[in-house]
Formats: structure tokens, sequence, C-alpha cells
């Protein structure tokens, strides 16, 4: 049990800076997942809190300790990785004894940690197998045991599913989650896709380019995220962005773009400091979008034509046109449209997003 | 129309090359270059060689069939006797310097540094060079007189005397291996770390996160992932080593006072040098039985190691 403190952190591989000035703190028993697109630095800050990778400076504290200069057998950590990292070699009960082994537990210390960690993983009837006679989702569960019976203070996960088809991906989310709950243990996840990231993490930090963006929770990312890049990269679909000119009449603000003249409503435009023809980027979800009805004011609404019909079942996918701008909306399964139609679109007011046109930040 | 063009595409003869689709033509004519060869160059002369041992021929003198009198005859040959202990004294020292060596090197090769293409290829050298002139290389610098061994120990003063390395029985067996393992060094370090490169670093990194020590890691991780090549790169070595022939030739003739002869180089001595060519086809032969002992214990490792 133990909190993890990550200050001014950052890896330079070369002239290569690829994490800049990482601050963290993670509480203990907390699960927070990184996330990111490839090469934004999530996996290099992972390996760096695990040791096995050097910092170029800053300071990581695992448990109140500094462990910068301390070699990764001595961090009490275990680590579970994409390609699992099974000794292929043993069985699967020498796997996981293999970390005591090295650590002088007794035997039979070391026979009762791995029977619990089989029956908490359902692996029981494999601890006589090989890694290569199981199954992808039998050796993450090695893996996962090969940490469990660790004890360790904090668990490291680096894109644990990814090698997982779909429909067992899904399954083992559920289940790491269900581990979590039931150990306990400090985690720290990294992952690329936002979907693992919003279910599993008690708090999410998105990355791109070394830099952290935002640190939250799922939905409070999802509701008010910082920036432009983190708006896009968490929820899915994406949400809609739309380049505009912000100008105002009337005392109202307005927010223009070929075929397109949103008014913001007042919270939104109360931010806004710019001037006339400021340029800003307009971000709605396509959840918050739907066909304009009677009660819908005029200012919410535009008009589009329908480009592509997505059917889900549970719901439709329209992606539109106005304009220059693309939108895609989810609607009601009960609507009927075919390609080419004209239609109607209101944006729901308070899910509207602004960000600013240079820095990409929320408005 | 469709059935008689049918029937007469059948009646038509079929063309040589179009035999080639069946696959026991086929198989035919892709073995029969290899088994050509193979039964040409490798057991004509094998069976002439068991044949030629079996008889008194000599240079220049037909003989006849004796039997296993030749064999008997090198059995009770006091130099035949030291050449059986020379060969695997030579083939298993030099085995153990050369995989040990040759697995340090491939260690330290796989790491990460500047300039790792270079010495990699660096490293290879010994292994280019044509075997007799690098012995001969090495010939003059155990040279009694020209010796740039003899000379650097003096200049650091830890000799007073020239050594005549190749003139001391004992000297001449440790300079041969010490060549030996020069030239076969570079094998060994390129195949293991061939070999070493197999393994993911993910691995060594869950081990040093599991709590092993760098020891630990080679012994409890390295070493059983590699000990399947390692066993391969063995088997070719031992072989080579023990038909080993143009060093010591080079070296020393088999001297002094046949203290350096292998299978090979009295063999040859014998049957070439003196022309007793049946005893020296029965030296030949000798080698026979006891590689075939090696090399099946081996393979029967090897299938051990990595069927486990």
């Amino acid at each position: 049990m133990a909190e993890v403190i990550v200050r001014k952190l950052n890896k330079k591989f070369d002239s290569n800076h690829v994490v800049k000035d990482v601050d963290l703190h993670i509480r203990d028993k907390e699960f927070v997942v990184f996330v990111g697109p490839s090469g934004c630095g999530k996996t290099t800050t992972l390996r760096m809190i695990a040791g096995l990778e050097a910092i170029t400076s800053g300071d990581i504290l695992i448990g109140n300790t500094v462990v910068n200069q301390v070699p990764p057998m001595d961090r009490d950590i275990a680590m579970v990785f994409q390609n699992y990292a099974l000794y292929p070699h043993m069985s699967v009960a020498s796997n996981m004894a293999f970390g005591l082994k090295m650590r002088k537990f007794e035997k039979p210390e070391i026979e009762k940690r791995i029977k619990r960690a089989a029956e908490i993983l359902g692996i029981g009837e494999l601890l006589h197998r090989k890694p290569r006679q199981l199954s992808g989702g039998q050796r993450q569960r090695v893996a996962l045991g090969r940490a469990i019976v660790r004890d360790p203070k904090v668990f490291l996960f680096d894109e644990p599913l990814s090698n997982l088809d779909a429909k067992l991906r899904v399954q083992m989310r559920v289940e790491l989650k269900k581990l979590h709950e039931r150990l306990a243990v400090t985690s720290i996840y990294v992952t690329h896709d936002q979907v693992e990231a919003m279910t599993l993490g008690d708090r999410v930090v998105v990355m791109k380019d070394g830099v952290v963006q935002q640190v939250g929770e799922p939905l409070e990312l999802y509701n008010t995220p910082a920036n432009r890049f983190v708006a896009g990269f968490i929820g899915s679909p994406a949400m809609n962005f739309a380049d505009v000119t912000l100008s105002g009449s009337n005392g109202k603000l307005w927010a223009e773009a070929p075929g397109l003249k949103i008014g913001l409503p007042e919270p939104l435009a109360g931010r806004f400091k710019g001037g006339n023809g400021a340029k800003a980027t307009m971000g709605v979800r396509p959840e918050d979008l739907h066909v304009a009805g009677p009660a819908d004011p005029a200012e919410l609404c535009f008009e589009v034509e329908v480009e592509v019909i997505e059917q889900l079942g549970s719901e439709i996918l329209l992606d539109t046109r106005a304009g220059n701008s693309t939108f895609v909306a989810s609607v009601e399964p009960t609507l009927r449209t075919k390609l080419h139609d004209r239609l109607k679109l209101a944006i729901n007011p308070n899910r509207l997003h602004l960000f600013d046109a240079e820095t990409e930040a929320v408005i | 129309m469709a059935v008689t063009a049918v029937a007469g595409a059948e009646a038509r003869p079929i063309p040589r090359l179009r035999r080639l689709e069946d696959e026991r033509w086929l198989a035919l004519a892709l073995l029969l270059p290899t088994a050509i060869l193979l039964g040409l160059f490798i057991a004509y002369p094998f069976f002439e060689g068991v044949l030629l041992s079996l008889t008194s021929q000599r240079v220049g003198v037909d003989g006849e069939f004796v039997g296993l009198k030749n064999f008997v005859k090198i059995w009770n040959d006091s130099i035949f006797r030291t050449t059986v202990w020379n060969t695997f004294w030579y083939t298993g020292v030099t085995t153990v310097f050369k995989l040990a060596l040759g697995l340090w090197l491939a260690m330290l090769l796989n790491r990460h540094f500047k300039g790792k293409a270079l010495v990699r290829a660096f490293i290879l050298l010994p292994f280019i060079i044509p075997t007799v002139l690098s012995t001969f290389a090495w010939k003059w610098m155990f040279d009694p007189t020209f010796s740039v061994i003899n000379w650097t120990l003096y200049q650091l003063g830890f000799i007073t005397q020239r050594i005549n390395w190749l003139g001391d029985p004992d000297l001449a067996m440790t300079s041969i291996i010490v060549v030996n393992v020069w030239r076969g060094v570079p094998f060994f370090a390129i195949s293991l770390l061939a070999g070493l490169q197999t393994i993911s670093p993910e691995l060594n990194e869950a081990a040093a996160i599991d709590g092993a020590r760098p020891w630990n890691r080679f012994w409890y991780v390295t070493w059983p992932l590699l000990l399947p090549v390692t066993m391969v790169v063995m088997l070719f070595s031992v072989i080579q080593t023990f038909a080993d022939f143009q060093l010591v030739y080079v070296m020393t003739g088999g001297g002094p006072a046949n203290a350096t002869h292998l299978f090979a180089t009295y063999a040859y001595q014998l049957g070439i040098g003196t022309g007793l060519l049946s005893e020296g086809a029965a030296i030949s032969l000798a080698m026979f039985p006891f590689l075939f002992v090696i090399v099946v214990v081996q393979l029967l490792y090897i299938r051990r190691v990595e069927t486990r």
C-alpha cells in the first residue's frame, strides 16, 4: 500500500525529449490510467516508475521514499507486460513462484500464495502447463498471477490487454476492475484505448508529446476537457470540431462558419475575452446533437446534409455536412432519413465547448 | 462439343516437362543432383576408405585383404594412443574456452553502445581469414627467435630467457589450443549473439522486477533459453575441432616428437607422409566411432532441451 508521487519528471533519449515535466500524485489504493496516442511518453513514464528506464531529471517517490536510484527489484512493485513476458521454459506455477523464490520466501508460503492467486484468477488447473500451451487470455491471467503473488506496494500495467481479441478484452477489463476492488493496491495502467481508460480508471492522465494534458476522473475529462486534444481523444465517437469566427451583435456572441451560425450560451460567451472576428474552434459531441424540434431556439439550430447513415441498433450515427464543417450526430434509432436528406440539427447549449484557435485551450 | 474437346486433349502425348507435375517425378528430379554429389564425394570416398583400411595397401604396392590387422596395429601404437588423448584434450579444452569467451563476448555485444556494428564486424575477423594464413602468423608469434610474445614478456620483465613455445610438448599443445580458441571464439560469439537476440528483453525486465539479481537473471532466464542454440553451436564446433587438421599441420606438424598429433594429422603423416595408405585410412576411420557417440549424445540432449 503506497502512494506514488512524480515530480518534474523528464526523459531524454539523446536529443529526443519524450517526457516533459510530468507532475503526478497518485493516491494510495487508487487506479490511475495513463492514456494517449503512440509515442506520447506514457509507457516511458511507467517504465521510469518501474525503474527499467533511467530518469533524466525529476523525482519519483513510492511510499514516501525517493526511488530515483533504487533498482527495480527493490522498489516493491509488480509489472504486467504487454506481451506477458512469461518465462517460456517454466511452468505456470514456477512463473508465479519465481519472484518469491528470488526473495527467499519459504516453500509453504510460496505454495499458499500461488494457490490463492490461482483461485482468484481461476487458473488452478493450468499450474503445471508451460506458457506455450496456454491461450492468450490464460497467459494474461498467469501474468496477473505473477504480479498478485508478490503482494507488492504498486501494480504497473503496460497495455496488458492489447494482445487480446475484442471480446476477451472487454471480459478481462471487467475482471481487472473487480480484481482491483478486491486487492485494493495502488495501480498504474498504461493504454492507448480511451474506453479502457474511462472504464478502469479512478482517475485518468491524458498525455500527448510527453506532456500531461489533463488529469481527472473519467467524467470530468468527458464533460470538461481542458483542451481540444483531450476533447477529441476522450469519447467515442469523437467530438465534432468546427473552425468558427466569433462576433458580437445585439448583446449576443455568435460563432460563425460557412453554413453555420450559432448563438453561444451565456456562461460560454461570458468567458470569451477576445474581440470581434476572433478565431476559435467550436466542439460538440455527437450525443449532444439532436434533430431540431419546435422547442429548440433557432440560434442553436443549423441545417445539414446527410452524407452517411450508420445504423447501430441502439442509435443511429449520421455523418452530416454544414458548409465545410462535418458533424457526426447520434440520433434516435426511430428516425427515418435517407442519404442527401436535409435536416435541421440542434445543439444542447450546456454541452457546447469552445477552444482557443492558437493555444487549443478551452475557453 | 465440350466432351470431344476433353477427349482430344487426353489423346495427345504428355510432354516430358508435364511429367514433373507428378510429385514422384518431381521429387526424383530435385533429389538427384544432391544424391549424385553426396554419393560421389562423400559415400564413395568413405567406402573406399573402409576398404582401404582392411588391406595392406601402400603407395605403389597394391596390397591384399588383411582384415582388422591395421586396427590392431594402431591400437598397439603408443603414438596413436597419444593422438586419441590429444584429440579429446584439444577438443574438450578449446570447446570450454570458446564457449565461455564466446558467451561473454556475445553478452557484451548484445548491449547498446556506439560503434556496435563495427565491433561486431571486427570480431568476425579471425573467422574470416583463411586458417592457414592466420596460423602462419601465429607460428611467427610463437617462433623461438622472432617471437613477439617472448619479446613482450621479456620487455615487461616477466621472463629472462626465451621460451620455446612450439618446441616443448606441453607448451606446444597449449599454444595450438590458444590459436584454436582465438579462431573459434567469433563463431561462438556471433551464433550466441543471434541466439541472445531472440530472447525478449521483457523477460529480463520481468525478472529484474521479480527481484532477480544479474547473475540470477542469467542463470534462471537467459541461459536456459539460450541452451538450444548453445548446444547446436557446440555440436558444430566439436565436430570441426575433433577433425581439425590445418592448424596443427601448420603450427607443429604433430611435433615435437609426435606430442601434438590429432587424428587427422597422424592419419595424414602415416598415410601420405610415409605412404602407409591402409594404416592412415584405419586411423581416419578410428575417429568415426568417437565422433558418432559424441554427436548422438549431443543430438539427444538437444532434442531433450528443445522439447521440454
